[in-house]
């Protein structure tokens, strides 16, 4: 009797881990999808995202704290002496659109867009860490007075900003290097981290 | 493409292949305007410098596209030699090139300074005057520059009392 009741015990066992190899799902093509997509990113990611683009040298050139522009991938000061002079835009018989046209120059290597300039004194970021760059440039005080729906805008549709990602060849006829995010990538990460409120994390 | 534009008042079209072929190019193998000098085709040396509505350009740089419907003066169109403008008066006086091939970009920069700063200081010319000479006549030049801010403005003061 004892003996009958252990096969039966050992039938149901036997039953039961077939049916439950037979539900098992198979996940040989399982993947970790990875977290990069717009929509997927936290505010903190977008933030990182959009500061490694606002923190390479196309950015920051011409955001410099000594009056002095810088140029190329080593930001070394502009060559000749040029300074910010009057209004941002150079002296009265030097000017930036002495050289500088409003596109690039395929022949000389001059890079060119609309409007270009140094960005005002108070809106300096060479120096700064991605924390204070990001705090400078949502203030008012330093922003020129931008609101964040303003300066959305400009991060994300002045066509000075977006030459960062046309910036042509230089002097050697070497392409400039890009900034490490493409367009679409970093305008969805500026637009995501301003959806959230713009929120700076802590450093 | 044709592009249209006054150059030392004369109107001009030229039809050109590439519209951002340098306007330094149409001036000297176009237009037959040598006084405009290639110099580094960088836009770093200054040689080839003119005006365009007044403003110094640096003509290697400057795609002939954007000259359509633009002013633009050269060396040749500053004066004359019976007429000099004061820039090339002082330049005479001081006696300032030695192998002359940059002069006349900086009397081209110095034409814009002075239009717009008649009495430049020696912190201006600095500021304004970047060019390049290899044979270093700067010393002259901007003897030369004081000069031709007096002569400018004996030059107003005259025309004002002949007004």
């Amino acid at each position: 009797m004892k003996s009958k009741r252990s096969l039966i015990f050992i039938f149901l066992l036997a039953v039961g881990l077939l049916l439950a190899n037979s539900i098992e799902p198979d996940t040989s093509n399982y993947k970790v999808l990875t977290n990069d997509l717009p929509n997927e990113m936290t505010s903190e990611q977008a933030f990182h995202k959009m500061m490694d683009v606002l923190t390479h040298e196309r950015c920051v050139n011409c955001h410099p704290k000594d009056n002095i522009p810088k140029q190329g991938d080593d930001s070394h000061p502009h060559y000749f002496g040029m300074q910010r002079g009057d209004g941002n835009l150079g002296y009265e018989a030097t000017k930036c659109t002495t050289c500088h046209q409003t596109e690039n120059n395929p022949y000389s290597g001059v890079p060119g867009a609309p409007e270009w300039s140094l960005a005002p004194s108070q809106m300096f970021w060479e120096g700064l860490s991605r924390f204070q760059i990001a705090a400078s440039m949502m203030d008012p005080e330093r922003n020129g007075g931008r609101t964040p729906e303003e300066t959305l805008h400009h991060l994300t549709e002045h066509a000075l900003v977006l030459w960062a990602w046309t910036p042509g060849v230089d002097a050697e006829g070497n392409p400039r290097e890009l900034p490490p995010v493409p367009l679409d990538e970093y305008r969805a990460a500026v637009e995501k981290w301003f959806e959230e409120g713009h929120i700076i994390p802590t450093e | 493409m044709k592009i249209s534009f006054t150059i030392n008042g004369t109107q001009q079209t030229v039809e050109v292949v590439d519209g951002n072929t340098p306007l330094l190019w149409v001036v000297r193998d176009v237009l037959d305007l040598k006084g405009t000098k290639f110099g580094c085709g960088k836009a770093a040396c200054g040689a080839c410098t003119l005006h365009v509505d007044g403003e110094a350009v640096r003509s290697c740089s400057y795609a002939v596209k954007f000259a359509e419907g633009k002013t633009i003066t050269t060396i040749e169109g500053l004066g004359t030699k019976e007429n000099p403008h004061p820039v090339q008066q002082a330049w005479i006086d001081e006696v300032v090139p030695q192998c002359g091939y940059c002069q006349p970009g900086f009397m081209m920069a110095t034409a814009a300074l002075l239009d717009k700063n008649p009495n430049p200081t020696d912190e201006d010319i600095d500021n304004n005057i970047i060019n390049v000479c290899r044979c270093g006549t700067y010393y002259r030049m901007r003897k030369a520059i004081h000069k031709a801010a007096e002569l400018h403005a004996l030059q107003e003061d005259s025309e004002i009392q002949n007004s």
